[in-house]
């Protein structure tokens, strides 16, 4: 009887954890099957070479590139704002600074993380575009400029907070041969620590870059809606993140082409996002006992 | 000589940008939300709250959106919470070292870096289409459960993965079965840490708000549901509303909107936080 219900449980909890498979599977099928349709209207090629994206026009084109560069341009963007600051605050706070400051701290940057992105979105488009524009008259109300700032900002505490858990646990002996030799706190960080900690630095960068890449509200605020082959970071574009959310916002049919396109877009999105989470698992998976 | 002192020197500058970069971010932080506060604080009172959404920003209020986030909140927890504990159960206890438990990790870690908008068109698909529950309550909290499954399940195991082994070995030793011991043993003393994870990704989902667009939740509803199968609005979703609005009146309210959002996330938040040193404390 008691073997039973052990075996009952086990096969219940191990259900739940299925479920997870299924999710996987679900995205990847619902994200196919819409997709496969639309391409049996719209050729890949001109999907991938076409450079207007208007297919909600009359006169439609449906050419990817052009939410593909809004997207990168943005993400861009933010990994260049996220990348040295984030990089910096992993480095003072694993060697320099002093134990009660990082503990009072880090729950302070992860604050940064947690605030919900429609607020950032909010933040880019009333006080950073304005300020921006200050500076730079010809900016344009929705930019990706002050949506790519902002996205960096947001994405900060998740370079840091990786990057320091990885230097944290590089071992102190390293630390204190080279302090040994005579180098400094500096030149120890950068060619000891950093160099010893890199699998776990390239790892919170890849995930830093997926993140940028998915993020949806703060471009859909800040950055406008207008797809748009360019890498100028003050006129307006859209990404496909935006897009998806700009179509889902008005009345399409279900089944239309219209529908299909924020499918295709989607799975454009999911196949870049999927390739760099799983080379971040790699590189976490390959290192990982390194020094343990 | 020359070449040490400038080693020294090049290490303070680090060490000062170190600093400037670490307090920037925090700057920025106060800056943000000061701003906020400033921008809303005066439009917030009683009958914000309890105000219907309205053509004229004045009139308007937060009541429809605040509880239809409530709503997606119960939900949500009432589907991820036992799900997500089940499976972190699953996976630190039973499926270890074999090919599934490999599958399973892989897998999981890659759910986490989907993006929240990809959650959104499965739920399109799956719930509101060929379950056909439309754009609803339950079809938006379905989603959001799928969307904070991956951190429910890794919070778990983690927590359970922090219970000494030589719990473990006691209950065995008394006669306890394998689940007998998760039950009595294992869940009560993870359970501080098990909460903080659940109530971390619970607020994750309050602020979710593209996933929801994509369901269909909409963005003016003039009435509270009354049903799992009505159709919603919630807190996020009534702030991009307002936010693109071209009127100043709508970006006061859509500020005050904020301030209340973003006080529900740090109040989840904070107790989060209490409940995980609590628990620390218990086993150091």
């Amino acid at each position: 009887m008691r073997k039973i219900k052990e075996l009952i449980i086990e096969k219940t909890l191990m259900t739940s954890a299925l479920i997870t498979i299924a999710v996987t599977l679900g995205i990847i099928l619902v994200l196919s099957i819409e997709a496969i349709q639309f391409f049996s209207e719209v050729s890949i090629f001109d999907f991938l070479t076409d450079t207007q994206w208007t297919p909600l026009f009359t006169e439609k084109h449906f050419g990817i590139l052009p939410l593909l560069s809004g997207t990168l341009l943005t993400s861009f963007i933010a990994i260049s704002v996220a990348l040295p600051i984030g990089l910096t605050i992993s480095i003072y706070l694993s060697e320099y600074a002093p134990k009660a400051f990082r503990k009072a701290v880090k729950p302070l940057l992860e604050l940064l993380a947690s605030i919900p992105t429609v607020v950032y979105g909010f933040f880019a488009l009333v006080v950073v575009t304005p300020f921006l524009q200050g500076f730079f008259p010809d900016l344009a109300g929705f930019n990706s400029l002050s949506a790519g700032i902002v996205m960096g900002i947001m994405i900060i505490p998740y370079i840091s907070s990786i990057s320091e858990d990885a230097l944290h646990a590089v071992p102190a002996s390293l630390r204190e041969a080279s302090y040994g030799m005579g180098a400094t706190k500096l030149q120890t960080a950068f060619k000891v620590i950093v160099p010893a900690a890199s699998s776990g630095i390239i790892v919170s960068i890849i995930l830093a870059i997926s993140r940028a890449i998915g993020e949806t509200m703060i471009v859909a605020i800040a950055a406008g809606q207008q797809p748009r082959l360019t890498l100028d970071p003050t006129v307006p574009v859209e990404t496909i993140t935006a897009y998806i959310v700009q179509v889902s916002l008005g009345d399409v049919q279900h089944g239309s082409l219209e529908y299909r396109t924020i499918f295709a877009a989607g799975i454009t999105l999911f196949t870049f996002t999927f390739l760099l989470n799983t080379l971040s698992y790699r590189i976490r998976k390959k290192y990982q006992e390194k020094y343990e | 000589m020359n070449n040490i002192q400038k080693n020294r020197w090049k290490d303070q500058v680090f060490k000062f940008w170190g600093i400037f970069c670490t307090v920037i971010g925090l700057v920025l932080l106060t800056i943000f939300i000061g701003d906020i506060l400033i921008d809303g604080i005066r439009r917030i009172d009683w009958d914000f709250i309890t105000d219907l959404p309205s053509r004229k920003a004045e009139n308007s209020g937060i009541y429809t959106a605040l509880m239809g986030s409530i709503w997606i909140l119960a939900l949500t927890t009432i589907i991820a919470f036992p799900v997500g504990v089940a499976a972190g159960i699953y996976l630190e206890e039973y499926a270890k070292n074999n090919k599934l438990a490999g599958l399973l990790e892989i897998n999981i870690s890659n759910l986490a870096g989907v993006p929240s908008i990809i959650y959104g068109l499965l739920g399109l698909e799956v719930f509101v289409r060929i379950m056909n529950l439309g754009a609803s309550v339950l079809a938006g909290s379905l989603t959001l459960s799928l969307l904070i499954l991956p951190i429910v399940i890794v919070s778990t195991r983690e927590a359970i993965k922090a219970v000494p082994q030589s719990i473990k070995d006691a209950s065995f030793a008394l006669g306890a079965s394998k689940w007998q011991t998760i039950w009595h043993q294992i869940l009560p003393a993870s359970g501080g840490g098990i909460l903080t994870g659940v109530i971390l990704a619970l607020s994750r989902a309050v602020g979710e708000t593209a996933p929801l667009i994509v369901v269909g939740a909409l963005a003016y509803v003039p009435f509270v549901p009354q049903s799992p199968m009505d159709e919603f609005s919630v807190m996020p979703i009534q702030i991009f509303n307002w936010i693109s609005r071209p009127q100043a009146g709508f970006i006061e309210n859509a500020a005050a909107a904020i301030i209340i959002l973003l006080g529900i996330t740090f109040i989840m938040n904070g107790i989060a936080v209490y409940f995980r040193n609590k628990w620390q404390k218990k086993w150091k």
